[in-house]
C-alpha cells in the first residue's frame, strides 16, 4: 500500500469543495452558539451579544414545561421502543439471515417500506385507529406507534450483523448436543452483543428524534421531549424565547450523549446506513 | 437416513416450519398491526366519503380540485428536490476526498454527527436569531459593506431549504463516505498507470463505482425532506410558500377533523414519494453494479 496521495483533482473544485464546507460549519457553528448564548441571556436585542447573563431560563424550563416529567416519559419510551423492538426484532433478524424460505423477499420488502413512507402517512390512520381502542393520548400508545419504523430498523440492522458470525460456531454447539436455547444464549447472543448494542442505541437516538409519530399519538403527559419542544416553540410569544432555547439545549445535549455513547460501538459512516444496500 | 443426512446438510432449507414461525411471526404480526393495517385502513378512510361530499373518491378529487391544497404537492417537491441535489453536489466531492484514511478522519466525520443531535427546533430557534435581520450574519455582511438591507434568510422558502440542508447534508455525507472508502484504490491506480488524469479517474472510475451510494443517498434524502414540516412552520411561510403537504394533511386531520381528506392526502403524498423512490432506484438499476473491490492477482 503506497503512502502517497497525488493528484488532487483540480484546484478549483477543491477550494470551492471547502469554502462550501466551510460555510455549513459557519451555518451550523452560529445557529448553535446563538441558541445556546440566548439561553443564558438576559436578554438580547440587536446587538452583538446578550445584555447580561442568568441561569433563571433553566430553572423556568424545569418549573414551566415540567421538565422533569417530560424526560421521565422520554426514557419510558425511549427503552420501551428500544427493549421490545429488540427483543422481537432480534430473532427475526436471525430467521432472515439464516433461512432461505418461500415469500423472503416480500418479508423483507414488508419491512424496508415502514422505513421509506413517511411516518406522517401511516401516522394519522394510526392514530386514528388507536383513538379508536382508547389508546391514543397513553404512554403505550406513543410506545406502540413508534415501534412501527424502530422494529423493522432493527431487523435490518441486525440481519447483515448476524450473516456474518460464522454459521459453523452454531453447528459445532450444536453438535456438542446443546440445545436450540443455549445454541442461543452461549453462542449466538455473546457473538451479537456488539451489533445489538449498536442497533438498541440507534434506536434510543431515533426514537428520541421521532416527532411525527410522537406528535400524531400524544397526550398532554405522554409528551416526549421533542414534541413538548416543537409545542413550546410553537406556542412562542406566550413564552420568552430563551426559555424555548435552553429547553433546545437540553434536548441537544440528550441527543448528544446519546450519540457519543453510541460512537463507542459504530462508526459514524454506518451510523445512517438506514436501509440496508 | 436420508432425512437425517438431508438434515445435517449444510445448505438452506426452504420449508416453513414451527421455529422459523416462532422467530419470525411476532415481528411480522407488529408490522402488519402497526403498519401495514394503518396503511389500509388509512386508504380505506380516505375512500369514504365525509360530510358534504360524495363518491369514493371525493375526499382525492376535492384535494385536487382545490388550487391552494394542491399548491402544497408543488411546494413540497420545490423544497424536497432543491435540498437533495445541493446535499449531494455538496457531499460527492467531500466524500471523494475523504475517502482515503486521511488523519483525523473520525473526527472529522464526528463533527458532521453533531448537526444530527441539533433537533429541528434548535435549528429553527438558532436560524431565527442567527440569520435573522438582526442577527451576526446579516451584521457581518453589512459590516463588510456586502449588502446595503439585511438580506431576508428566515419566514420565507429559503428559510427552509436552509434548515432542511443542515439536516440532511451530513446524512447524506456519511452515507457517501461509507460508499467511497469502499472502493478499492488499486482500480484508481490502475487508472493512472493507464494515463488517465484525475479528473478523468472521478468521472471515469469513482463516480461510477459511487453511483448506487448517491442513488440510495438520493432516496433516503428525499424522503426525508418530502415529509417534513416542522421546520415549514417554523422558519418557514407556512401560510404561503412552504405549505408543505404534511402540513396539508395535518391541517386537514386536527383542525378541519377531515379524517377523510386528511387520509386521502396522506395516501397521495405516499403515492408521490414512492413514485420517485421507485424512478430513483430504477435509475440506479441500470447503472453498473458490481464489485467495487477489483479482482485478486
Amino acid at each position: 500500500m503506497g503512502k502517497r496521495r497525488k493528484g488532487i483533482a483540480g484546484g478549483l473544485s477543491a477550494w470551492l469543495v471547502y469554502a462550501a464546507v466551510a460555510l455549513f460549519v459557519v451555518l451550523v457553528g452560529g445557529v448553535f452558539l446563538s441558541v445556546l448564548l440566548n439561553s443564558f441571556a438576559v436578554s438580547w436585542f440587536g446587538g452583538w451579544l446578550p445584555d447580561g447573563f442568568t441561569g433563571k431560563w433553566y430553572a423556568f424550563a424545569v418549573d414551566e414545561f415540567g421538565l422533569w416529567n417530560v424526560l421521565l416519559v422520554t426514557l419510558i419510551v425511549a427503552l420501551s421502543v428500544t427493549g421490545i423492538s429488540l427483543l422481537v426484532g432480534v430473532p427475526a433478524a436471525y430467521a432472515l439471515a439464516r433461512r432461505d424460505f418461500r415469500g423472503k423477499s416480500l418479508v423483507l420488502g414488508l419491512l424496508v417500506l415502514p422505513l421509506l413512507v413517511p411516518p406522517i402517512t401511516y401516522g394519522i390512520p394510526l392514530a386514528t385507529m388507536l383513538y379508536e381502542y382508547r389508546l391514543a393520548g397513553t404512554l403505550i400508545g406513543v410506545i406502540l406507534a413508534n415501534l412501527a419504523p424502530a422494529l423493522p430498523f432493527v431487523v435490518l440492522v441486525m440481519t447483515p450483523f448476524i450473516e456474518q458470525i460464522d454459521p459453523n460456531l452454531e453447528r459445532a454447539a450444536r453438535m456438542m448436543g446443546a440445545p436450540t436455547r443455549r445454541v442461543f444464549t452461549r453462542v449466538l447472543l455473546p457473538l451479537a452483543v456488539p451489533g445489538i448494542l449498536a442497533a438498541g442505541l440507534l434506536v434510543l437516538v431515533r426514537t428520541v428524534a421521532m416527532f411525527e409519530l410522537t406528535f400524531l399519538t400524544a397526550g398532554p403527559n405522554s409528551q416526549t421531549l421533542v414534541v413538548s419542544l416543537y409545542y413550546a416553540a410553537f406556542s412562542a410569544g406566550i413564552r420568552p424565547g430563551q426559555s424555548i432555547d435552553a429547553m433546545a439545549v437540553i434536548y441537544m445535549a440528550t441527543t448528544l450523549l446519546l450519540l457519543l455513547a453510541a460512537l463507542r460501538f459504530v462508526n459514524p459512516v454506518n451510523m445512517v446506513m438506514r436501509v440496508r444496500d | 437416513m436420508t432425512g437425517a443426512a438431508q438434515r445435517s446438510k449444510a445448505g438452506p432449507r426452504w420449508g416453513i416450519d414451527a421455529r422459523l414461525l416462532i422467530f419470525l411471526g411476532p415481528a411480522l404480526l407488529l408490522v402488519l398491526a402497526l403498519f401495514v393495517y394503518p396503511f389500509l385502513y388509512g386508504v380505506g378512510v380516505s375512500l369514504t366519503p365525509s360530510e358534504g361530499r360524495e363518491g369514493i373518491f371525493s375526499s382525492y378529487a376535492a384535494f385536487f380540485g382545490d388550487a391552494r391544497e394542491r399548491a402544497s404537492i408543488w411546494n413540497t417537491l420545490r423544497i424536497a428536490i432543491p435540498v437533495t441535489a445541493i446535499s449531494l453536489l455538496l457531499a460527492v466531492p467531500l466524500a471523494y476526498r475523504m475517502r482515503r484514511p486521511i488523519p483525523g478522519q473520525r473526527p472529522i466525520s464526528a463533527l458532521f454527527v453533531v448537526p444530527m443531535t441539533l433537533g429541528v427546533v434548535l435549528v429553527a430557534q438558532g436560524m431565527l436569531t442567527f440569520l435573522g435581520p438582526a442577527g451576526w450574519f446579516n451584521k457581518t455582511l453589512m459590516g463588510m459593506g456586502l449588502v446595503e438591507e439585511p438580506l431576508r434568510l428566515v419566514h420565507n422558502y429559503i428559510g427552509v431549504v436552509i434548515s432542511l440542508i443542515i439536516a440532511e447534508f451530513p446524512v447524506v455525507f456519511l452515507l457517501l463516505l461509507g460508499y467511497a472508502s469502499g472502493i478499492d484504490p488499486n482500480l484508481e491506480r490502475a487508472g493512472r498507470m493507464l494515463g488517465a488524469g484525475a479528473w478523468q479517474r472521478f468521472y471515469r472510475i469513482t463516480l461510477p463505482l459511487m453511483m448506487p451510494g448517491i442513488a440510495v443517498a438520493a432516496a433516503l434524502s428525499f424522503v426525508a425532506t418530502f415529509a417534513v414540516f416542522p421546520s415549514a412552520v417554523m422558519v418557514g411561510e407556512p401560510a404561503g410558500s412552504t405549505r408543505v403537504i404534511a402540513l396539508a394533511a395535518w391541517q386537514a386531520a386536527y383542525e378541519r377533523f377531515d379524517f377523510s381528506m386528511a387520509s386521502a392526502i396522506a395516501i397521495t403524498m405516499a403515492a408521490i414519494e414512492l413514485l420517485f423512490v421507485a424512478a430513483i432506484l430504477f435509475i440506479r438499476s441500470r447503472l453498473y453494479r458490481g464489485p467495487s473491490t477489483g479482482g485478486k492477482g
